[in-house]
């Protein structure tokens, strides 16, 4: 069974790197970009060209994003009763106590700030795996 | 400041092994424990016996609990504007679909199911050391909690910065540390 996840994020380097790293550390997640916040909630809610998109396992979403912030795209997912049980980490660069308060107010699983070495960002995309896709138990996909 | 964990669960043994292996893995964790849900909530409310228990930073809690269920303690969590931000882990010997299902519903952070065995167990608490208590981000915690700092405000001033860091083309820096990831 491939696990699906949906990772929202606007920089072109840092989805070439988190593709490379699961690609390394677990080749059965089937990595889907969404690069702003309007795209990532066509993906979740099947619209436009998604209407075949898979339910993702786990969402990976940067906070700050073109057309549609991260904030509100996490206020969008965990109010909606369908979305709300898909683990949602954030993965940003905002290391700003506000941006981490108000994301766990809104329920993000967990907070995660981008490091910015480059071995590190892959440490922590492999620890990502590690943890979320090999440790926890994720609700069954209906 | 140390990190405050609080673990609540009945099962001496568990307790005992939980214990033992956040000794090896982190000795700065300040381990308190809560052995059924009402003294959970009792703890997180600083009432009665706990009027001067430390705010958690992580709460790992059982489903199967006597007195209050593990569930109904989260749900009480995560419906309490004061409480629904300290990341809650349920830990539990429950492998049921349902009980996964259920405990993101009711928005638990995380869902880990007990390993049966010695080994796989210290392990499990390890990556649980290891990630929420080294990688993750958790929010402030003043351990007075008069007020989290941020958290009422409604305010957003992070946004602002971040965005300005991430148009400047590089990461922002992980300086703001504050304790928050133990040395290790």
């Amino acid at each position: 069974m491939p696990i699906e996840v949906l990772l929202v994020e606007d920089n072109p380097g840092d989805v070439r790197l988190t593709q490379e790293v699961f690609l390394d550390a677990n080749p059965s997640v089937h990595l889907h970009v969404a690069s702003d916040g309007v795209e990532a909630m066509a993906f979740l809610r099947r619209e436009g060209s998604h209407s075949q998109a898979p339910r993702p396992d786990l969402v990976l979403l940067d906070l700050n994003l073109p057309k549609m912030d991260g904030r509100e795209v996490l206020a969008l997912i965990k109010k909606d009763e369908s979305l709300k049980t898909i683990p949602t980490v954030i993965l940003t660069t905002s290391d700003a106590e506000g941006d981490i308060a108000k994301s766990y107010r809104l329920q993000a699983n967990c907070y995660l700030t981008k490091p910015v070495q480059l071995t590190a960002f892959e440490a922590l995309v492999k620890s990502i795996n590690d943890f979320w896709l090999t440790k926890a138990k994720l609700p069954q996909t209906q | 400041m140390p990190l405050q964990v609080l673990v609540v669960e009945d099962s001496r043994g568990d307790i005992r092994l939980t214990r033992e292996a956040f000794r090896d893995v982190n000795p700065f964790i300040h381990l308190e424990v809560a052995h059924d849900g009402v003294e959970a909530m009792a703890f997180l409310r600083r009432q009665g016996a706990h009027l001067h228990a430390a705010r958690p930073d992580l709460i790992l809690l059982d489903l199967n609990l006597p007195k209050m269920d593990g569930r109904q303690v989260l749900a009480l969590i995560k419906e309490d504007d004061s409480l629904k931000n300290i990341p809650t882990v349920i830990l539990t010997s429950s492998e049921a679909e349902a009980d996964v299902l259920k405990s993101y519903q009711l928005q638990a952070n995380c869902y880990l199911s007990k390993p049966m065995h010695f080994e796989a167990f210290h392990g499990l608490v390890k990556s649980i050391n290891d990630f929420w208590l080294t990688k993750v981000r958790l929010p402030e915690n003043d351990k007075g909690d008069e007020a989290e700092p941020g958290a009422q405000s409604g305010h957003e001033q992070g946004p602002k910065k971040s965005r300005g860091t991430k148009s400047g083309g590089t990461r922002g820096n992980d300086e703001n540390d504050g304790g928050r990831r133990n040395a290790h």
